[in-house]
């Protein structure tokens, strides 16, 4: 069994003293092993980027500890800061310096010298695809180019843990797929723990083989994406769109289908050969009802214009972990 | 001290791809020649007969008591601000060796600035037949004065995200400690104050300081005050870091 890469022990921070400081991160366990995509999901302000901001030893925790590697970020905080790589939120970076001047001076506060710092930095720069725009000030670069700098420093000198803080926040649609490729990419060499947060919910589904939920300070689920969608109500329901004989009421009809506990309208629009109905057939938890609602359908020759089985929607397991914690 | 070097070497660069660095170094140059040569009343001591760059060293207090609150407000504001403090301190460098490596970076530039006028000291040379080791002095004083007006300005900027408040508040406390053995603000305190303060508070003046050292006169105890004065900045600089990331 390998060793944990990053370990959180009971990791609590608090701003401000006395009954009016505010609890942001409340008693937070767990521990991330290598080849471990971690996405740390949870509402702005949930105590996302503080944890991280303890791990990366930015901020002193109040109490608890943090783990690197095996080592307490707060008893040796140059050993550690060697071993992560981060990426702040945002990408911050020195908006004066060029994206080939600001990677060699990271190199060189990371100790890389001569061969091995022109070695490492051009790596970095082919992996974030950063060629095109080395000698552009920071300043003058597109968003998304910004964030691949960020990137870029985080993982200079090939860090085997890589902690992110909301790395496609405010990116466009193909900022975020490449950005999302790079992610995938660096999980796949393997042997490394990468801890990204993010409110995206898309996003855990695309790149973590492991879903953590915080609200106020404290773990509220711990699991793969694909359990936390499993917990939806949505989990096996059907959508369906279909043009039913005028007259015929549809949804009273697809309620009586065995299994179906609730019907959810999506809509009517006019089609060729009358209205085109979309709802929504939401199971009664943990049956599934898609053949039933196959033959059913079939059996009224019903004229079928799409169907969806759906894996739950992440979205609604969201809100319901993060509304209800007090 | 870990990573003072990359880091002096990066901010010390900065100055220069920005027009940062040359409008300093060009408006410090100017006034300083239309100080000295204008309201110094350069060539009139000329005629009594003396050769030295007394007139050109005493409007540096002044000079510095604006530019260099102007170099060190960026320091650590414009990184808060720019949310680059975060990425700095997360890097495998220690506080000191982050706050020395911006430090010595701002104070090399200001030597840098200093240095340039020494077409000045060509000037009195070519002129007359100065006291070159007086003059010496006064440039290593002058350099140490900037050092401690820098080390004040470095702490302020780490207290604040804002530069122009950084800017205001280091010009003030600069002020203060410019003027505190000037004499209508010890006249102030003799009335009231007992002896003892008003000896130490005379011996913060960075006036009295400078003046002997612009006269060619070097007294160990004004550079161990400088130097004192700019280690305890600095260490109070680390501090004011630690306690803002809350932040």
């Amino acid at each position: 069994m390998a060793e944990p890469l990053v370990v959180l022990d009971n990791l609590t921070k608090r701003f401000g003293a006395g009954s009016g400081g505010i609890l942001a991160v409340d008693g937070v366990s767990m521990r991330v092993m290598p080849g471990e995509v971690l996405g740390f999901l949870g509402p702005n302000g949930a105590g996302k980027s503080t944890t991280m901001k303890m791990v990366t030893g930015y901020m002193t925790p109040t109490s608890g500890r943090a783990l690197v590697c095996g080592k307490d970020v707060g008893e040796d905080p140059i050993w550690v800061k060697e071993r992560v790589g981060y990426l702040p939120e945002g990408a911050p970076a020195y908006p004066d310096m060029t994206p080939a001047s600001f990677l060699n001076f990271i190199a060189d506060v990371r100790g890389l010298r001569g061969s091995a710092r022109s070695e490492a930095v051009n790596k970095a720069v082919a992996r974030a695809q950063l060629q095109g725009v080395l000698r552009q000030p920071i300043d003058t670069l597109s968003k998304g180019f910004k964030r691949r700098v960020g990137l870029a420093q985080a993982i200079l000198h090939e860090p085997p843990v890589l902690i992110m803080d909301e790395p496609t926040d405010g990116l466009d649609p193909n900022q975020k797929h490449e950005v999302r490729r790079l992610i995938r990419e660096l999980a796949r060499e393997g042997g490394r723990a990468i801890v990204l947060s993010t409110h995206i919910l898309e996003e855990v589904e695309a790149v973590c083989t492991r879903a953590v939920v915080i609200a106020r300070g404290r773990i509220v689920a711990d699991s793969t994406p694909a359990e936390l969608a499993a917990r939806s109500k949505y989990h096996h329901a059907v959508t369906l769109s279909v043009i039913p004989p005028s007259g015929v009421m549809v949804f009273d009809e697809l309620a009586k289908v065995p299994g179906v506990a609730r019907v959810e309208d999506g809509g009517t629009v006019h089609a060729d050969g009358g209205a085109k109905v979309t709802c929504t057939l939401v199971p009664v938890r943990g049956k599934d009802i898609a053949p039933a609602v196959n033959e059913f359908v079939r059996a009224k020759q019903w004229k079928v214009e799409a169907v969806r089985l759906e894996g739950g929607r992440l979205d609604d397991v969201f809100r319901e972990l993060t509304s209800g914690v007090s | 001290m870990r990573g003072w070097w990359p880091i002096l070497k990066r901010e010390l660069a900065g100055y220069f791809v920005t027009p940062v660095a040359y409008v300093f170094i060009v408006i410090f140059l100017v006034l300083t020649g239309v100080f000295t040569f204008e309201l110094g009343n350069f060539y009139g001591q000329e005629g009594s007969g003396q050769a030295d760059l007394r007139p050109f060293f005493g409007f540096h207090p002044w000079l510095y008591l604006c530019l260099v609150p102007a170099v060190a407000m960026r320091l650590w504001a414009e990184e808060r601000r720019g949310g680059t403090l975060e990425l700095l301190m997360t890097l495998p460098v220690t506080r000191a060796g982050a706050v020395v490596g911006k430090y010595l970076a701002a104070w090399a530039f200001c030597g840098v600035a200093l240095a340039l006028t020494f077409p000045m000291w060509v000037t009195v040379a070519w002129l007359g037949d100065p006291d070159h080791g007086a003059i010496l002095t006064g440039y290593l004083g002058s350099f140490l004065m900037a050092g401690g007006f820098l080390a004040i300005g470095a702490a302020v900027s780490a207290s604040t995200r804002s530069q122009v408040i950084a800017f205001i508040v280091s010009v003030v406390v600069c002020f203060g400690f410019l003027l505190a053995g000037y004499g209508p603000v010890i006249n102030f305190f003799t009335a009231w104050a007992p002896a003892g303060v008003l000896e130490a508070l005379s011996g913060f003046s960075f006036l009295t300081r400078f003046d002997a050292m612009a006269k060619g006169v070097i007294d160990a105890r004004d550079v161990v005050f400088f130097g004192s004065l700019i280690a305890a900045c600095l260490v109070l600089n680390a501090a004011l870091l630690e306690r803002g990331k809350g932040a």
